[in-house]
């Protein structure tokens, strides 16, 4: 009984570690868009990512072939939408930095946009994860888009010329 | 510009450099995800105790109150005198 329990919790820890060293470059990157803070100076994001990858591993035993990619990056937006509604008045916290592409946009709105393009979650999917309607995804989707390239398009130069980029 | 442009050009935007994660990521995430884990287990293992307990003295209780047993009557006065 012991050591069988040993062995679950050593492949657990390889098995854990491996899937970290894979998928944590993605994850932090879709949190600091979140949290829209700046790549270098990213406290929440890296907060965020932890949270959630500590439940991904408290779950691991039981995922029974579930992907733990997916199970992680729902955990990361539930908890994010969850936090952004705790943070909407501590003005001092939840300032989006200016580096971050997402800066000038409501928390709702980084969180569909990241969720559906950055990990490409379906719609329908996305709607069911955040407890809206598909059709109320779309439209906030539609309008976060637009306000990006409506940005990008006037006032800030250097998004311009990354978007010229082929 | 269609849909799928918008998209796309979205998606550009979304994409960074990837940066090297911190270790303290890993380190911190097993520390919490083991301390959730043994909280668990913990929590689970009272569960039963707690099961265990009560089954043992609803047991206990019911052979010595014996509630199914008829109690003997003490409303009807004893027939006597006739």
């Amino acid at each position: 009984m012991l050591e069988r329990h040993a062995s679950r919790a050593a492949r657990r820890a390889r098995e854990f570690e491996a899937f970290v060293a894979g998928a944590a470059g993605r994850l932090l990157n879709a949190a600091t868009l979140l949290t829209a803070e700046s790549p270098d100076d990213n406290p929440r994001a890296r907060r965020l990512l932890t949270l959630s990858l500590a439940h991904t591993y408290a779950c691991w035993d039981r995922l029974h072939g579930e992907d733990p990619y997916d199970r992680t990056r729902r955990q990361l937006a539930t908890r994010f939408a969850r936090g952004a509604w705790h943070q909407h008045g501590a003005l001092g916290r939840a300032r989006p930095h200016p580096a971050s592409p997402l800066a000038p946009l409501t928390p709702q709105e980084r969180l569909i946009l990241v969720v559906r393009l950055h990990e490409g979650v379906a719609e329908e999917q996305t709607a069911a994860l955040l407890g809206l309607s598909p059709e109320r995804v779309r439209a906030i989707c539609h309008r976060a888009t637009s306000a990006l390239l409506h940005r990008s398009r006037g006032p800030a130069p250097a998004v311009t010329a990354t978007k010229a980029m082929p | 510009m269609s849909g799928n442009d918008r998209e796309a050009t979205v998606r550009r935007l979304l994409e960074q450099p990837a940066r090297p994660v911190p270790p303290e990521i890993h380190a911190e995430a097993v520390r919490r995800g083991g301390r959730m884990l043994r909280r668990r287990t913990l929590a689970r293992r009272l569960m039963w105790l707690l099961l265990f307990a009560a089954a043992v003295a609803f047991t206990v209780w019911a052979l010595t109150a014996r509630p199914w047993v008829e109690p003997p009557s003490d409303t009807t006065p004893p027939l006597t005198g006739w």
